[in-house]
């Protein structure tokens, strides 16, 4: 659906997904490229995180095709699509509460190709996150939300994503924190990586993406620059509250 | 908040206790078990003697099964079937080597390898049996998979009441008892030992990841059919070698041993110890060992079969009390470090001062 520039690190073709009797997700299409901030945008149960799910696996999508890297990887468990560079972050943050800071970071790495790296991608998440470091040794269950979800998307870098997808990583967070953690997504960003943002805060997700995909009902509404979806009206009127 | 703050500490691999794991200690206990062997017997009489060996046995039952239930968080009440299996396993190998060549039985090292291997082999037979069992069942969560390990262990139960070559509904007697002080602890002591370092690896972390969230571990790259599989098979196994040692203790075997009540029995002793404390389940086996025992004299005095009705108010009493178990998920070496430093008041006010800080309307 976006011009072929070259070829897109992940491309979704007519993916349709079913709870039961159910359709979440009706023929959905689109393209990720390398490099990019690509926000799927919308309201409640409009398809985005079931997309973001069947991507990383945890859904299997009835009918169409997800490529990574030019390979089909409908059908493959999901953890074994971490090990392929495409780490997802889960809605709800998902961490493990129980357990120590440095050990949900640990399991983070349990995927990562090159185990050598270790102790650098750990730094390189202190550096991202410096009040982690102050509470490594803390159990992740007494950690604040914002400081959860900084968890939630430390850890999924320690896979060494190529691709991160983030579902919601706003939710149930103050705004002070939700403008920090944006920042840190545009910097991580920077550093290479592509990422997939699921948001119903919209109006925050556009202003750092490049590309957006508006959700509705199971289907793709529009889609375009996210530059050019914050200037359109339509959009505006109808899901960025103005 | 009470429940995170007794969970602080439950696993640092950083903690200098840690080196409680060290190989040497472990070792050096297995040597005084081997002393103590050959004092015990005559020092204790043969009552308080046959409590001690069946509290070992229970330790290794429920310092396994809390592989499973408690680390793994997948709740499985089949446990009493793998000690089954283990224990009509190797009580048939000896059974059968001693009649055909008796003069096994003249050589005491012999006599021990045979033992020994017998106990792998029905540990075996039990792991392959957990496998099976475990690689369909363990797709299933909560409740169901309850019922389905429920289920299995009835079903081998059944099976070796109808199986004539291990003498069904008679039960296989004629077992040599080749269990004794020192075999039935150094083994609770290689199960304890081996739990403890399986427990503290990156194997065991993921186990504790499938317990806390699967969806979050799936998206870290775990595979959590595998894990749980494995920590399933595991714990079969240590069962399957306490079946064993079980059958060499008592000499016969008997189908209706292995009923769902004794795999209560063992998931009790998890849960009262607390699920996730290899230390729990160590006290709770010999604490509830010696329960069932102790007020056997009141049941003489009264003449009315109290006995039962007491042990179950006293679990009754202790879940109220202490609902997370004796020992939640902490291990002595916490509990010994909190109280030698004094800190734990001073940890629990850090944690509440520092959670609420910046960002506390998220």
């Amino acid at each position: 659906m976006t011009p072929v520039k070259n070829e897109p690190v992940l491309s979704i073709k007519d993916v349709s997904v079913f709870y039961g009797i159910i359709q979440g997700l009706h023929n959905v299409s689109f393209d990720v490229q390398k490099g990019e901030i690509v926000t799927l945008v919308g309201a409640n149960g409009a398809g985005k995180s079931t997309t973001l799910r069947a991507i990383s696996g945890l859904v299997k999508p009835k009918t169409g095709q997800i490529n990574f890297k030019g390979e089909n990887i409908v059908g493959v468990p999901a953890h074994d699509i971490v090990r392929k560079g495409l780490c997802q972050a889960p809605e709800g943050r998902g961490i493990f509460l129980n357990l120590s800071v440095a050990e949900n970071m640990d399991l983070g790495a349990w995927a990562a190709p090159d185990k050598g790296a270790y102790q650098a991608n750990m730094d390189k998440g202190f550096q991202l996150f410096p009040r982690l470091k102050e509470r490594r040794k803390q159990l992740a269950g007494t950690l604040s939300g914002g400081e959860q979800q900084m968890l939630a998307i430390a850890r999924a870098l320690m896979s060494q994503p190529e691709v991160l997808l983030l579902d919601e990583p706003s939710l149930g967070l103050a705004p002070q924190i939700i403008e920090k953690i944006f920042e840190i997504i545009t910097d991580i960003n920077k550093s290479g990586v592509t990422i997939l943002l699921v948001e119903q805060n919209a109006l925050q997700a556009l202003q750092i993406a490049h590309y957006g995909i508006v959700f509705e009902t199971g289907m793709i509404k529009t889609h375009g620059k996210a530059s050019e979806l914050l200037r359109s009206d339509e959009i505006r009127k109808a899901y960025l509250g103005d | 908040m009470k429940n995170k703050k007794q969970n602080k500490n439950a696993l640092n691999p950083t903690d200098p206790f840690c080196g409680f794991a060290s190989l040497r200690w472990w070792l050096l206990a297995v040597a005084v078990v081997w002393v103590l062997n050959s004092i015990l017997p005559d020092l204790m009489g043969p009552y308080y003697f046959q409590i001690l060996i069946l509290a070992g046995i229970n330790v290794i039952l429920a310092v396994s099964l809390n592989l499973v239930n408690g680390f793994t968080g997948q709740f499985s009440m089949g446990h009493a079937g793998f000690m089954s299996v283990g224990g009509y396993i190797s009580a048939y190998i000896t059974t059968q080597l001693i009649v055909s060549h008796p003069e096994i039985m003249n050589d005491a090292i012999l006599g021990s390898a045979v033992f020994v291997g017998s106990l792998l082999l029905g540990g075996l037979g039990a792991t392959c049996t957990g496998y099976l069992v475990g690689l369909p069942s363990l797709r299933l969560r909560g409740d169901y998979l309850a019922i389905v390990t429920l289920g299995f262990g009835e079903i081998i139960r059944v099976v070796f009441l109808n199986m004539d070559a291990v003498g069904g509904a008679r039960g296989l007697s004629g077992i040599m008892q080749f269990s004794s002080f020192g075999w039935v602890f150094t083994l609770a002591i290689f199960t304890v030992f081996t739990v403890w370092r399986v427990v503290h690896s990156a194997q065991g972390r993921v186990l504790l990841s499938i317990r806390e969230d699967e969806i979050a571990a799936t998206a870290m790259g775990v595979n959590t059919t595998q894990g749980k599989v494995r920590a399933f098979a595991m714990g079969a196994f240590f069962a399957g070698v306490a079946g064993g040692l079980f059958a060499h203790y008592l000499t016969i075997m008997s189908p209706g041993t292995f009923d769902f009540n004794r795999s209560f029995e063992i998931i009790i002793m998890v849960v009262l110890g607390g699920m996730g404390s290899i230390s729990g389940s160590v006290v709770a086996a010999v604490l509830l060992t010696s329960l069932k025992e102790a007020l056997r004299p009141l049941q003489q005095l009264t003449g009315v079969d109290l006995r039962m009705v007491i042990y179950s108010l006293v679990l009754i009493t202790m879940m109220l009390a202490r609902p997370s178990g004796i020992f939640g998920t902490r291990e002595i070496g916490d509990i010994y470090r909190d109280w030698r430093a004094g800190k734990a008041p001073k940890d629990a006010k850090k944690l509440k001062a520092s959670t609420p800080s910046k960002g506390g309307a998220a």
